[in-house]
């Protein structure tokens, strides 16, 4: 198999896919947003409970690909404890590390680093973005329904 | 059913025609990642014969000019060979005339021609439109719509666990409102050819038109509207070799009169006064604006190309692989065939356990081999299935037990990756 598809699905994703983490319904949620890939019909929920600024647990269910679930997961673990504020920050920084073509490194982004190979991917970018997009959505309380389209 | 040995024994010349038949498509000498290309995505769009990619060379180079407009050479160069496309369309779905042929831009155009412009005026609230549950989104959508328009309901014949129509549960919902039947001959998403003689007969039966949606069947089945006796059926140049951009809607020429236009413009009017305009016979009274002109030129030469090869032998052919590679993709553990009708084409969908289509898409795309993962725009099909997605190989003339090796070794390369 080719480097880039190693390079791609790395352990850690595989783990993630296998083993999703926070993929369930958060019943005390205060914010929460459905989204869905059109391309794939990927759909995903992402529940929030924000309180004082601060997101103090989020969670995802949905079926979806192994980049899009790996995603899902590794983004709740990344957010649970940060304040809302961060989280623009973060996505645009995210975003950046799967669109660009330079692969500078990204070290604020910690774990979520190991999607870095969906560069490689542009037509997997969706899939990896999917789950980011609904949390925007969710946090700005959009009750409609997200496309990454 | 042939044993396995027929099926996995090499024939002397096995592919009789399909190394020459490579050759007239470029295409299949590009690589993909380094690899050969492994085209099996033909049921999305077929890759074109350097006769096709010519003829638009050639009439732009030579001919381009509008047609049915000037009184200079071009614009008649280019009048005949649009002309001579929709002649060459007639002969080979064989209807029975020239003007039954309406040049579109795809089956979906066609599909939503036939809601405008024959039902919806003809739809009253709690008449009935009846399609199946293997439709694409294009013999849905458009159904829809009209029947918002109208107050008329759309029905769905069941499809069982096959993929095959449920005859019994068509005659039961084929009924006193019924006003026309929309159907696929053959499945995008599950490959089931559908048994589209016993639906006409039932409806004609019961003064029900039907059209049939040919997207799929066009290549792969010898087409005869006048045996066939549908109303209407549409098809897409693009899946048969052709441009894209280029479709076909025929129709009875007796429905085609009686319909009013669907859009107005240039071409398909006789006169026009601010009191009064008079439209144009068929078919010209359904192309408003100047038409796509190469594109149905190309057309004309994607339906000689397929014509010289014979539908004969590409069927066979197809036939072939199709066997081969559902023989071989069954041995896989953890993968299951989604679409096992009796009656079958060139269609190969599948789940895998524990893998998304989309990742088998991607993996595969790296090795050279190029399918398609989704609800390939039939997401009632998925559901009926209670799946997402699955990753879907089709095939076409040119396609090679080679490449249908290539893809089963890629398909054992992703489930390793996976495990």
């Amino acid at each position: 198999m080719t480097g880039e598809v190693r390079e791609l699905y790395q352990e850690l994703i595989f783990d993630h896919y296998k083993r999703p983490r926070n993929c369930h319904v958060l019943l005390d949620a205060n914010h929460r947003a459905d989204g869905h890939n059109t391309l794939c019909g990927d759909r995903i929920t992402v529940y929030l409970k924000v309180d004082g600024g601060i997101i103090r647990d989020v969670t995802f269910e949905g079926d979806g690909c192994a980049i899009a679930t790996a995603s899902a997961s590794l983004m709740t673990e990344a957010l649970k404890g940060k304040p809302v504020t961060e989280v623009a920050h973060l996505f645009e920084e995210f975003h950046e590390m799967v669109t660009d073509t330079d692969a500078s490194a990204h070290p604020q982004l910690g774990k979520l680093e190991v999607l870095a190979g969906v560069r490689e991917f542009p037509a997997r970018v969706k899939c990896a973005t999917l789950a980011w997009h609904t949390l925007n959505a969710a946090l700005k309380q959009q009750g409609t329904t997200v496309s990454t389209e | 059913m042939k044993t396995e040995r027929e099926i996995f024994a090499r024939p002397i010349n096995p592919e009789f025609g399909v190394t020459r038949w490579r050759e007239d498509f470029p295409i299949l000498r590009e690589r993909v990642h380094g690899k050969p290309l492994v085209y099996l995505d033909n049921a999305a769009t077929t890759q074109k014969p350097q006769t096709v990619i010519d003829a638009e060379v050639r009439y732009y180079s030579h001919d381009n000019a509008n047609v049915h407009r000037g009184v200079h050479t071009l614009s008649q160069n280019a009048t005949d060979a649009y002309e001579a496309a929709r002649s060459k369309v007639q002969r080979f779905i064989k209807a029975r005339a020239v003007e039954e042929i309406v040049f579109v831009r795809g089956a979906t155009e066609g599909i939503n021609l036939v809601a405008q412009s024959y039902a919806r005026p003809l739809l009253s609230p709690g008449d009935e439109i009846l399609i199946s549950a293997m439709e694409h989104h294009s013999n849905i959508v458009p159904w829809q719509l009209v029947c918002e328009q109208t107050g008329a309901v759309l029905k769905v014949v069941p499809i069982n666990d096959a993929g095959e129509l449920n005859m019994e549960d068509f005659g039961a919902l084929l009924g006193p409102r019924t006003r026309l039947v929309a159907i696929t001959q053959l499945s995008n998403a599950l490959g089931t050819i559908t048994p589209i003689e016993r639906v006409i007969a039932a409806a004609h039966a019961k003064g029900v038109p039907v059209l049939v949606d040919g997207a799929q069947a066009v290549s792969h089945l010898a087409v005869d509207v006048g045996a066939l006796d549908c109303d209407f059926y549409a098809f897409s140049g693009h899946k048969i070799f052709g441009p894209t951009g280029i479709g076909v809607l025929y129709g009875k020429a007796a429905r085609l009169d009686a319909m009013p236009p669907w859009q107005g413009g240039g071409d398909m009017i006789r006169s026009v006064t601010f009191e009064k305009t008079e439209y144009n016979d068929i078919p010209y009274k359904f192309e408003a604006g100047t038409p796509n002109i190469a594109g149905a030129i190309g057309l004309g030469a994607a339906l000689d190309y397929v014509s010289s090869v014979g539908m004969e032998a590409i069927a066979a052919h197809e036939h072939d692989l199709l066997e081969y590679a559902t023989r071989k993709a069954s041995r896989i553990p953890g993968l299951r065939i989604v679409g096992t009708a009796k009656d079958k084409a060139s269609i190969l969908s599948f789940v895998l356990q524990g893998v998304h289509p989309h990742d088998i898409g991607t993996i595969l795309d790296r090795k050279g081999v190029a399918i398609r993962a989704g609800h390939h725009c039939a997401m009632p099909v998925m559901q009926r299935f209670g799946i997402a997605g699955t990753a879907r190989a089709s095939f076409a003339l040119y396609n090679t037990r080679d490449e249908v090796d290539a893809l089963i070794a890629g398909i054992n390369e992703v489930r390793r990756m996976f495990q």
